[in-house]
């Protein structure tokens, strides 16, 4: 546990914080103890309260009622700056970097010595030399931040924090964005910030990293700090168990698929984004009638390309034949609306900003995207308003939707309700091939299984699903067929039965026989 | 947000909104020495007690119908038309061409023609802002504004060199012929029964104004365009998600805010000054913002908004005629009733909304 | 058309591009940290009443400058409270301040002085006085340079002297201060400023408090400078002119002082010739007139060189969770 002395105050400790935003209790009462120079994770799943609690330390909300204690110093963080002052550095999971300035100007933001800047730019530049040299930090300070990877990105945010001279270092979900290589070249820089006598704490809802890197873990749920307990006197099985509450099931019954003819056969998909740069490099797929393929990746490695296009979101090039018939992939009929028509469904990764409109009433958000189905229109000219509505009530209450209210915005909706409104016009629409994407981020334990069962019975019932998650988890449970994608290319294939996490892993890393 | 109930949000924050305007604007007139409740009382005689002053109110009104549901319709499809101005006026030309063109047998047929001519006139100066933005990201108010001063510049133009009759001094057509005048609502009314007052402006360019208001709220909440429309304008990425393709739909949204901001002129051109005149359009195309922000963007609250700045137009004229209130008080109010609905709202909201939590 | 001509176009070219650049630089402040302003010329207006007025009710320039600069910097006030403290629209706050200033103008100006919104004209301490600079009557007579120093760059009044000296001390202030620096980053990314601590609210108010100045300075040289008194409506759309300016030089000081410079220039071209006639076509005025407007639809469409305004501009700043 680091070199703790044990008669040395903590580095933080919090004393009973509470924080409620309206009705809902977002922090409880919590407390935690960390060591000075030792790395303290904190998991738990989507909405457990992490954010929240790192917000109140970095001073964005003021605490209801509890105590921050600084190296022993009682301390009020009522604003960032003092967070600052006191010590604290946060690296955001949304870099908050400003896109066209270089990285010096992005370091010495908010520190600039004087009301010149020329004197605070040389001194950054010697500074962040030295940094480099320390902790395997390199950046080029005279690079415009627009022009650098995420890796590089996350190395600004973490020598800005360096830079104000933090002893303590918060890095929330900070692995999400980055490829296996890049998340161990920063473990490296936190193993070296540690041996300097930094003080980390890491937030994150995955197991593993938990497991590698961190000396002491505290566990949240629903708001609640469930434990705080050594690293190395705990199992990955003991740490799901207290997040989620219950005994997982990490396996799920399912029967064995009996794939069928060919539904969906991509051949050598390409995608540019805006920008030039090529997202999907040659992708080729086959699925079949009554499969499941999960696709796993790391976020960012063209898995949301592939969703967008086969969706008619996005444009690409190359060949996609669904029940044999060639689709348009850039011309009139490379929308959302022929797609739907060819028999693809989608259920968005994102279902805010994607899959509903919040402001729409759910009844209205029912008819998103079959607004043109017949069953829909009056007449030539005019919806039919009362059979959108009664068409809503039906499938809400075999969804379980709740509140059971055709009139209620989207938006009044909890997210697992969200997802099923979504769920529940996509699935009802009987497609051929089913596109979801993370079907069950931010959706509460009971919806995810409900979910999962809609998949699986529209899998039984013949149909093809393509499922995109990045929870491995979900994907080794729920797919018939795994492919693994990486940097725009499907790295392998693999069967569920025949492979297992650190395979995977690897694959996910870019590291496989197709790359050799 | 949670709290305030729907009706609350669509009726007291513009209420609100108006009296802080109202009272402001007293405030004003108090200080320019005036008597504000003597004020009031010459506005609402001069423009309500009598079938006179409401013929020159529902004139008024009828323009900012039209100018307000224009605004309404960009609106609902997130685009914010600022350009009524511009489009209005080439409506106003293309009313002259129609009544020009032919000699028309019937007031009937060119009604017909100018209402066609203007819309399209008015959607066509709609229609490039509108392509910039979907094509080329250009910033649609920007373009919108631009292209009003270049409208006064292509009119300026066409009345100085090449519209205005020989001999004329006046940058400004020939007359139109007598068929093609419209009949006012002494006429209409009168020919139910209805007793109304002669030589006023109304005409029936009113009932063109109420049929598009129905014809608005159908297309807006009953098609799939409207769906379209607003789906839109609440969020594109979900737009494109769905199928809805963002150059489609705001070339039609603009093409219809176009179309409406041009049928104006057949009030103004066509019904009332049987020429075309410079800037005959008078800041109405600006109106139809304060009027869509205070009809919350819907068919019906247009209507009522609209009144009532047909109101305060007759209403201020009477007070420039009988006191020293110049007319520009109501350019005041105006203002005032913008940044209050449309800037300031959450001003007006937050209080209200407090008062809904303690309830 | 001779050496005198040009020279005379050009001088005029230099009074209108006056208030253009400084409007324009007035933009450019509250633009570049993420508040759009259309409101430019509302705030040109009720400066230039409150000049004109104050000026001629005291006889002093300088109590009509401050007056001037006063009134604008209340209605800046007035735009950042809807865009910043209460994140209203901006676009629609910039259209009802322009309303009000349209309308207050007149109704005061009324009431005061019963010119139909007019004030009274001014002379002799209640105007800017050109300002001969050193050396000018000397050299006036030297061929060539001799005019263009006495006629074009001497003769001026001090607010023309400030409006040029304005260009390099904002590109000063925006690429080589802190200000500057925390400025351009409220305008591109709030939250980095916030997370480094420092008030998103604290910054955008300066900016739009700089354009309130500006624009006071730009209302008061239209009054007491360019002309005699206010008149009504005098701006009559200068502001929006300043708009396509600052669209123009793409958010940036010097090029701004390029923009405003042709376009004040075909303004000057304007009012000396009616239609031009190249010979093989007649370039009638009203065409010169709506160039501006022209040429930034051009820029805006980015057929040549595209127009990308501050990323975060139009926005206003909620702390996220």
């Amino acid at each position: 546990m680091g070199r703790q002395d044990p008669a040395a105050p903590f580095a933080i400790e919090l004393r009973g914080i509470s924080k409620a935003f309206g009705p809902v209790q977002a922090n409880k009462d919590i407390s935690i103890q960390v060591a000075r120079g030792s790395i303290h994770g904190i998991i738990g799943e989507n909405g457990a309260g992490k954010s929240t609690l790192m917000s109140i330390l970095y001073g964005f909300y003021k605490a209801d009622s509890g105590e921050i204690v600084i190296n022993g110093h009682p301390t009020t963080i009522p604003d960032s700056q003092s967070a600052i002052r006191a010590g604290i550095g946060m690296v955001f999971q949304h870099f908050k970097l400003v896109q066209n300035f270089t990285v010096l100007e992005n370091i010495i933001l908010g520190v600039e010595e004087g009301r010149l800047l020329a004197p605070s730019l040389s001194k950054a530049r010697k500074v962040l030399a030295e940094l480099a040299r320390e902790y395997e930090l390199e950046v080029e300070p005279d690079a415009l931040i627009e022009d650098l990877s995420v890796g590089h990105l996350q190395r600004v945010e973490i020598l800005k924090a360096l830079y104000r001279q933090a002893d303590i270092l918060i890095l929330d979900e900070p692995t999400g964005v980055l490829t296996p290589a890049e998340a161990d070249h920063l473990f490296r820089i936190l193993r070296g910030l540690k041996e300097q006598g930094k003080t980390i704490i890491l937030i994150t809802h995955k197991l593993r990293e938990i497991m590698e890197i961190t000396d002491t873990v505290s566990v949240m749920r629903r708001g609640e700090m469930t434990a705080t307990l050594p690293t190395a006197g705990t199992s990955p099985e003991q740490l799901a168990e207290l997040m989620v509450g219950r005994k997982v099931l990490l396996r799920v019954e399912k029967a064995p698929a009996s794939p069928g003819r060919i539904v969906l056969e991509i051949d050598d998909l390409r995608v540019r984004d805006p920008q030039g740069v090529e997202r999907l490099k040659g992708v080729n797929l086959t699925l079949r009638a009554g499969e499941i393929l999960g696709i796993a990746g790391v976020a960012g490695n063209g898995q949301s390309e592939l969703l967008e296009v086969l969706g008619g979101i996005s444009q690409a090039t190359g060949r996609v034949k669904i029940n044999g018939q060639e689709i348009d992939l850039t011309g009139k009929h490379s929308d959302g609306r022929s797609r739907r028509a060819q028999g693809i469904a989608h259920v968005p990764e994102d279902r805010q900003t994607r899959g509903l409109i919040m402001d729409f009433a759910a009844w209205e958000n029912m008819a998103f995207g079959y607004h043109h189905a017949p069953a829909y229109q009056k007449n030539a000219a005019l919806m039919d308003n009362a059979a959108i509505r009664a068409d809503c009530a039906a499938k809400m209450e075999r969804f379980d939707v709740r509140p059971q209210v055709p009139a209620l915005a989207a938006r009044n909706f909890s997210g697992g309700n969200q997802q099923k409104l979504v769920v529940a016009r996509e699935i009802e629409r009987n497609p051929d091939l089913l596109l979801i994407g993370q079907p069950t981020r931010g959706v509460d334990i009971g919806a995810v299984e409900f979910i999962h069962k809609q998949i699986l019975a529209l899998r039984d019932a013949g149909k093809a699903v393509l499922l995109v998650s990045v929870e491995l988890d979900e994907i080794l449970s729920r797919s018939d067929r795994i492919a693994v994608m990486f940097d725009g290319r499907i790295m392998g294939e693999r069967l569920p039965g025949a492979t297992d996490e650190r395979e995977l892993g690897l694959l996910m890393a870019g590291i496989g026989e197709e790359a050799a | 947000m949670g709290g305030m109930p729907k009706w609350a949000d669509a009726l007291l924050v513009p209420l609100l909104s108006l009296i802080i305007a109202f009272v402001i604007s007293g405030l004003v007139i108090l200080l320019i020495g005036e008597d504000p409740v003597e004020a009031l009382w010459i506005m609402v005689t001069g423009a309500l007690g009598s079938t006179y002053g409401w013929g020159y109110t529902l004139y008024y009104a009828t323009n900012f119908i039209f100018t307000g549901l224009a605004v309404a319709v960009a609106f609902h499809a997130g685009l914010f038309n600022i350009g009524g101005e511009g489009q209005a006026t080439m409506g106003g030309l293309g009313v002259a061409l129609a009544c020009l063109a032919l000699p028309w047998p019937h007031w009937s047929l060119a009604l017909l023609a100018s209402t066609l001519l203007s819309a399209v006139f008015g959607a066509a100066w709609a229609a490039l802002p509108a392509w910039l933005q979907a094509k080329r990201g250009s910033h649609i108010v920007i373009t919108t504004i631009m292209f009003n001063f270049i409208a006064a510049a292509v009119l300026n133009y066409l009345l100085v060199n090449v519209m205005r009759p020989r001999g004329s001094m006046d940058p400004a057509t020939a007359r139109f012929p007598a068929e093609t005048n419209l009949p006012d609502l002494h006429a209409i009314l009168g020919a139910v029964g209805i007793p109304f007052a002669k030589g006023t402006p109304a005409n029936i360019s009113l009932i063109l104004a109420l049929l598009a208001c129905g014809l608005v709220w159908v297309t807006i909440w009953r098609t799939r365009l409207g769906y379209e429309i607003r789906a839109f304008g609440k969020s594109e990425k979900a737009a494109v998600y769905a199928g809805i393709r963002p150059i489609r739909i705001t070339m039609y949204a603009m093409l219809i805010s176009g179309a409406l901001a041009g049928l104006m002129a057949v009030n103004t051109v066509q019904g009332e000054t049987n020429r075309l005149l410079l800037n005959s359009v008078e800041g109405a195309g600006f109106i139809g913002i304060a009027v869509a922000l205070m009809g919350r963007s819907h068919p019906v609250g247009v209507i009522f908004a609209a009144i009532l700045f047909g109101f305060l137009y007759q209403g201020g004229a009477e007070l420039a005629l009988w006191t020293r209130i110049p007319k520009e008080l109501i350019i005041v109010i105006q203002a005032l009733v913008i940044l209050f609905t449309g800037a300031l709202d959450e001003m007006v909201r937050a209080p209200l909304r407090r008062l809904w939590r303690m309830r | 058309m001779d050496f005198a001509t040009i020279i005379q176009i050009l001088d005029s070219t230099v009074r209108l591009a006056t208030p253009l650049l400084l409007a324009c630089l007035a933009g450019l402040f509250s633009e570049r940290s993420g508040i759009f302003d259309i409101g430019l010329e509302g705030k040109m207006l009720i400066a230039a009443f409150a000049s004109g007025a104050a000026a001629a009710v005291s006889g002093s320039v300088w109590i009509g400058l401050l007056a001037g600069i006063g009134a604008s910097l209340v209605f800046a006030a007035i735009h950042g409270l809807a865009s910043i403290t209460f994140r209203g629209n901006q676009l629609i706050s910039g259209v009802a301040i322009n309303f009000l200033a349209s309308g207050l103008t007149v109704l005061l100006g009324q009431k005061w002085f019963g010119l139909g919104g007019r004030t009274p004209s001014l002379e002799g301490a209640a105007r800017f006085e050109p300002i001969t600079l050193p050396f000018a009557r000397a050299l006036a007579d030297l061929p060539a340079i001799g005019p263009v120093y006495y006629e074009l760059i001497s003769g001026h009044s001090i607010l023309v002297y400030v409006a040029a000296v304005a260009v390099p001390v904002s590109a000063w202030l925006l690429y080589r201060t802190r200000f500057g620096l925390r400025l351009r980053a409220v305008g591109e990314n709030p939250a980095a400023v916030d997370t480094a601590g420092i008030s998103v609210t604290g910054i955008r108010y300066a900016a739009v408090a700089i354009t309130g100045l500006l624009c006071g300075l730009a209302g008061a040289y239209l009054a007491c400078g360019l002309s005699a008194g206010f008149g009504r409506e005098m701006t009559a759309g200068k502001g929006f002119i300043a708009l396509a300016a600052l669209i123009f030089a793409k958010w940036r000081p010097w090029h701004a002082l390029l923009a405003c410079l042709l376009f004040g220039l075909l303004e000057a071209i304007s009012i000396r010739y009616q239609n031009i006639d190249l010979g093989f076509v007649l370039i009638p005025v009203q065409f010169t007139q709506a160039l501006p407007y022209l040429l930034t639809v051009v820029i805006l469409a980015g057929f040549v060189g595209k127009a990308i305004p501050p990323r975060a501009g139009g926005d206003p700043y909620v702390k996220e969770r």
